[in-house]
C-alpha cells in the first residue's frame, strides 16, 4: 500500500516536473514579450498562477475544514492544514512577485491603488494568523477543531475581502481573467494557461508530499511509543514483570529488550 | 427562533450586562480608550479639526481599536470561573452561547459609541454631525453587526488558544478590512463640510458583511464552545 502510494506520488512528481519545464520552456522561447513592459512581464506567467493556486487552495482549505467539522475524521484536517501552509507558501511568492512587477511596471514597490495585490496582502496576514492560533492549542482535538473554524471563517471571508477592496480602490492591475482577458494574444494566453496548469499540480504534488511526510512522521511516533510502553512493561518492576512475577521465573522480564 | 431560545438568549445577555455593571471591567477601558485615542489622534494628525475621509478614518479606527477591548474580554471570565461549563451543563447549545456574546457585544459597541460620537464631533470634527445624524446612526448599526459577530468568533477562538488576548486583534484586524473600508467610505462624505449623500453600495457591502459572518458563526459556533 505504502508502495503503491510512493509510486503514485513518484509518478505525479514526474508529471509535475515535465509540466514545469514546459511551462517555463513557453515562458522564455513561445511568448511574445510584451511590447510596453519588455522582458519583465514575464513574471506574469508565475504571479497569477500562484495568486490564483494560493487563493483556490485558502477556499479548499475552508471546505476541508467543514468537512473535518462535519466528519471529525482528523485526515481533513491534515488536509486543510496543508492546503493552508502551501498556501501561505505560495502567498509569499505572489507578494514578492508582485512586488517586483510592481516595481517594474509602474516604479513602486507597492501601490495602495492596486486592488489585488493590496486583497492578497490582507488574506496573507490573516491566514498568517493560523499558525499562532494552531499551535498555542495542546489538545488534538481541540486543536483541529479550532483550525477548521478559522478556515471556514477565513475561506469566507476571501471574497468578500476582494470585492471591498476592489470596490474601494481604481483599476492599475491588468484584469487577466476578465472577459477581454486583459487582451492577450493567442501565444501568451496559452502559455498563462500551461503555466497556470504547472503551479497548479506542482501545489498538489508538494500537498501529497506533505500528508505523506506528515502521515509518516505520525506512524513513526506511534511505533516509537508502542516500543516504548513494551520496553517499559518488560523492564524489572513494570506491569508486565509484575504480572509474571507469581511463577517466580527470573528469566521472564528479559528478552523483550530489542 | 424558539421562545425557549429566545429566553436562554435573554437570560444570557443579561448575565453578560449584569457581570459588566458589577466589575466594571471591559466598558470603562474602551471608553477611556476612545477619549484618548482622541487626544492622540490630535496629536499625531498635528490637526485641531478633522474632515472627510481623514476623520471618517480616525473614528473607524478608534471604534474598532476600542472594540478590541469588549472582545478579548467576552469569554474571560466565562473561561475562568466555569461560566460556559455551567451554562452547557444547563442544556444551552454552542450557537445560542456565541449569539449572546455577539449580542451583548453589540451592546456594548452601542454604549462605546454614546460617549464617542459626541466626544469626536465635539474635540475633533470639524463639520457639525446634526444633519446627518441618522444616516451615521444607520452605518453604526451595520458596522455594529458586523464587528461584534466577527469578534464573538475571534473571542471564542481565542479561548480556545492559550494565546487568548494576543490571537483577538491580530485575529480581528485582517477580518475587518472589509468592514472598515465599508464604514470609511460611507462616512466620507457624511462628515464633510459640505455633507454628501450616503452611497448606497457601502451599506450594501456592510450588509453583505454582515449576513456572511452571521451565516458563517451560525455554522461553526457549535464547534467552538467545549462540550
Amino acid at each position: 500500500m505504502t508502495a503503491l502510494r510512493s509510486n503514485r506520488l513518484a509518478l505525479l512528481a514526474a508529471a509535475t516536473a515535465c509540466l514545469l519545464a514546459l511551462a517555463l520552456a513557453l515562458v522564455f522561447f513561445y511568448a511574445p514579450l510584451d511590447a510596453d513592459q519588455g522582458f519583465v512581464q514575464k513574471i506574469f506567467y508565475v504571479h497569477v498562477p500562484s495568486a490564483i493556486v494560493a487563493l483556490g487552495g485558502f477556499v479548499a482549505a475552508g471546505v476541508m475544514g467543514a468537512l473535518y467539522l462535519r466528519s471529525g475524521n482528523p485526515r481533513w484536517d491534515l488536509r486543510s492544514y496543508v492546503a493552508i501552509h502551501l498556501s501561505v507558501i505560495f502567498g509569499c511568492v505572489v507578494l514578492a512577485t508582485g512586488s517586483i512587477w510592481a516595481r517594474a511596471s509602474w516604479g513602486h514597490w507597492w501601490l495602495w491603488d492596486e486592488p489585488v495585490l493590496v486583497s492578497f496582502l490582507v488574506i496573507f496576514l490573516l491566514y498568517c494568523v493560523y499558525y499562532p492560533l494552531r499551535y498555542s492549542i495542546d489538545d488534538r482535538e481541540r486543536q483541529a477543531r479550532a483550525a477548521s473554524v478559522f478556515a471556514i471563517t477565513a475561506g469566507a471571508f476571501v471574497p468578500v475581502n476582494f470585492i471591498a477592496v476592489r470596490l474601494a480602490e481604481s483599476f492599475t492591475h491588468p484584469r487577466v481573467l476578465s472577459q477581454t482577458g486583459g487582451n492577450m494574444p493567442g501565444e501568451m494566453r496559452l502559455t498563462f494557461l500551461v503555466a497556470l496548469a504547472a503551479v497548479a499540480l506542482l501545489y498538489v504534488t508538494l500537498c501529497r508530499l506533505e500528508i505523506a511526510a506528515k502521515t509518516l512522521s505520525a506512524q513513526l511516533s506511534e511505533l516509537r511509543r508502542a516500543l516504548e510502553s513494551a520496553h517499559v512493561g518488560a523492564l524489572p518492576g513494570g506491569p508486565r514483570a509484575r504480572r509474571s512475577q507469581a511463577p517466580s521465573t527470573p528469566a521472564a522480564s528479559t528478552g523483550a529488550g530489542g | 427562533m424558539t421562545a425557549r431560545l429566545r429566553d436562554q438568549l435573554r437570560a444570557l445577555v443579561a448575565k453578560d450586562v449584569r457581570l459588566e455593571l458589577r466589575s466594571a471591567e471591559a466598558l470603562p477601558a474602551a471608553l477611556l480608550f476612545a477619549l484618548s485615542a482622541i487626544v492622540v489622534i490630535h496629536f499625531a494628525f498635528q490637526r485641531d479639526t478633522l474632515a472627510g475621509p481623514l476623520a471618517a478614518g480616525a473614528f473607524w479606527v478608534t471604534l474598532l481599536f476600542a472594540a478590541f477591548l469588549p472582545v478579548t474580554r467576552a469569554f474571560v471570565v466565562d473561561s475562568e470561573q466555569g461560566g460556559i461549563d455551567a451554562v452547557r451543563l444547563a442544556g444551552v447549545d454552542g450557537t445560542t452561547v456565541v449569539a449572546a456574546k455577539a449580542a451583548s457585544l453589540v451592546l456594548a459597541l452601542v454604549a462605546v459609541e454614546t460617549v464617542l460620537v459626541p466626544a469626536f464631533a465635539l474635540l475633533l470634527l470639524g463639520p457639525s454631525l446634526w444633519p446627518v445624524l441618522v444616516p451615521l446612526l444607520a452605518v453604526l448599526a451595520l458596522a455594529n453587526v458586523g464587528i461584534a459577530v466577527v469578534g464573538a468568533v475571534a473571542a471564542a477562538l481565542a479561548a480556545l488558544s492559550r494565546l487568548r488576548e494576543l490571537i483577538v486583534p491580530i485575529l480581528m484586524l485582517p477580518l475587518s478590512v472589509p468592514l472598515v473600508i465599508g464604514a470609511a467610505e460611507a462616512t466620507a462624505p457624511l462628515f464633510s463640510q459640505t455633507p454628501g449623500d450616503l452611497e448606497l453600495r457601502w451599506l450594501l457591502l456592510l450588509g453583505l458583511y454582515d449576513v456572511l459572518f452571521v451565516a458563517v458563526a451560525v455554522g461553526v459556533a457549535d464547534h467552538l464552545i467545549d462540550e
